[in-house]
């Protein structure tokens, strides 16, 4: 079998359409972008976790014009904005998950995925206006 | 509509007649497992953080909004009910974090036998409660 490869050159003896692999689709309509975007945001999520663990720990003693002095510094505002996104972009693809493993029913599967992005998209886009508000104001 | 994917839930008996077939793992009849186990508490305790970050959202609303709003939460969030709130998210915080490190190693192809699995769950388990009781600890220092 070896000798045959040889005599023919690189070949590919996967059992899937050459449109299919360059598609990267399979069975779910979809690439491995669900997978790997779940993968990257959690890696993100490591050190922006710990980062907010600490903030969050130095923040509950104060008042709230001295967390809106601490949003207003840059660093921080940009890290709570990517904490926010990060966040509800993993929690969306997570929750899909869950979803489509115990909704059956195609029709109120589609519903609760998309009234999950809904809330999902939304949620994020009030915590990161809300940090620009506080970055702006200080 | 019905879910396509019953069609191949579909299987026949030793006499012929055509069954549907259970969901594998069958839960009534699976033994429960340390695997298993952890896995539908990174589960679980994905979707109680899910809820948790719109807590997030609020408290950047809030801190946005004004001094009235601010002090509700906080006040909200140093009653009985809050501190539980915020003790079950950080024992769901830690658990989901370590477990999922442990799932990122599995991503890149590490610690898939069993011996190795077996272990890395019990140190998942154990560095869940450290984390949780030193966040804590240092609640209590810092309040």
């Amino acid at each position: 079998m070896s000798q045959t490869a040889k005599k023919t050159g690189p070949h590919i003896n996967v059992m899937r359409s050459q449109l299919g692999r360059v598609r990267g689709l399979g069975a779910a309509r979809a690439g491995t972008g669900h997978w790997w975007a779940e993968r990257l945001t959690s890696l993100a999520l490591v050190p922006l976790t710990l980062w907010f663990v600490l903030a969050a720990l130095h923040l509950s003693r104060l008042p709230r014009a001295a967390v809106a002095h601490w949003a207003g510094n840059p660093i921080n505002a940009a890290l709570l904005v990517a904490l926010v996104l990060i966040t509800f972009r993993h929690l969306q693809l997570g929750l899909q998950v869950v979803i489509e493993d115990y909704i059956h029913n195609e029709r109120q599967r589609m519903a609760a995925v998309l009234l999950l992005r809904a809330v999902a998209g939304l949620s994020a886009l009030i915590g990161v206006l809300a940090a620009l508000k506080l970055a702006v104001a200080a | 509509m019905t879910d396509v994917r019953r069609a191949m839930m579909v299987g026949r008996t030793t006499d012929g007649r055509l069954v549907e077939r259970p969901l594998s793992p069958h839960l009534q009849i699976y033994k429960p497992q340390m695997s298993s186990a952890l896995s539908i508490f990174h589960r679980m305790s994905g979707v109680a953080l899910s809820v948790g970050a719109l807590l997030l959202v609020c408290w950047l609303v809030a801190a946005a909004t004004g001094d009235g709003a601010y002090d509700g939460l906080s006040g909200f969030l140093r009653s009985w009910l809050g501190v539980l709130l915020l003790f079950g998210w950080t024992v769901a915080l830690w658990y989901h974090f370590c477990t999922g490190i442990r799932h990122l190693a599995w991503d890149a192809g590490y610690g898939f036998d069993l011996p190795t699995m077996h272990l890395t769950g019990k140190i998942v388990l154990g560095a869940t409660a450290v984390l949780t009781v030193l966040t804590w600890i240092l609640v209590v220092i810092v309040w």
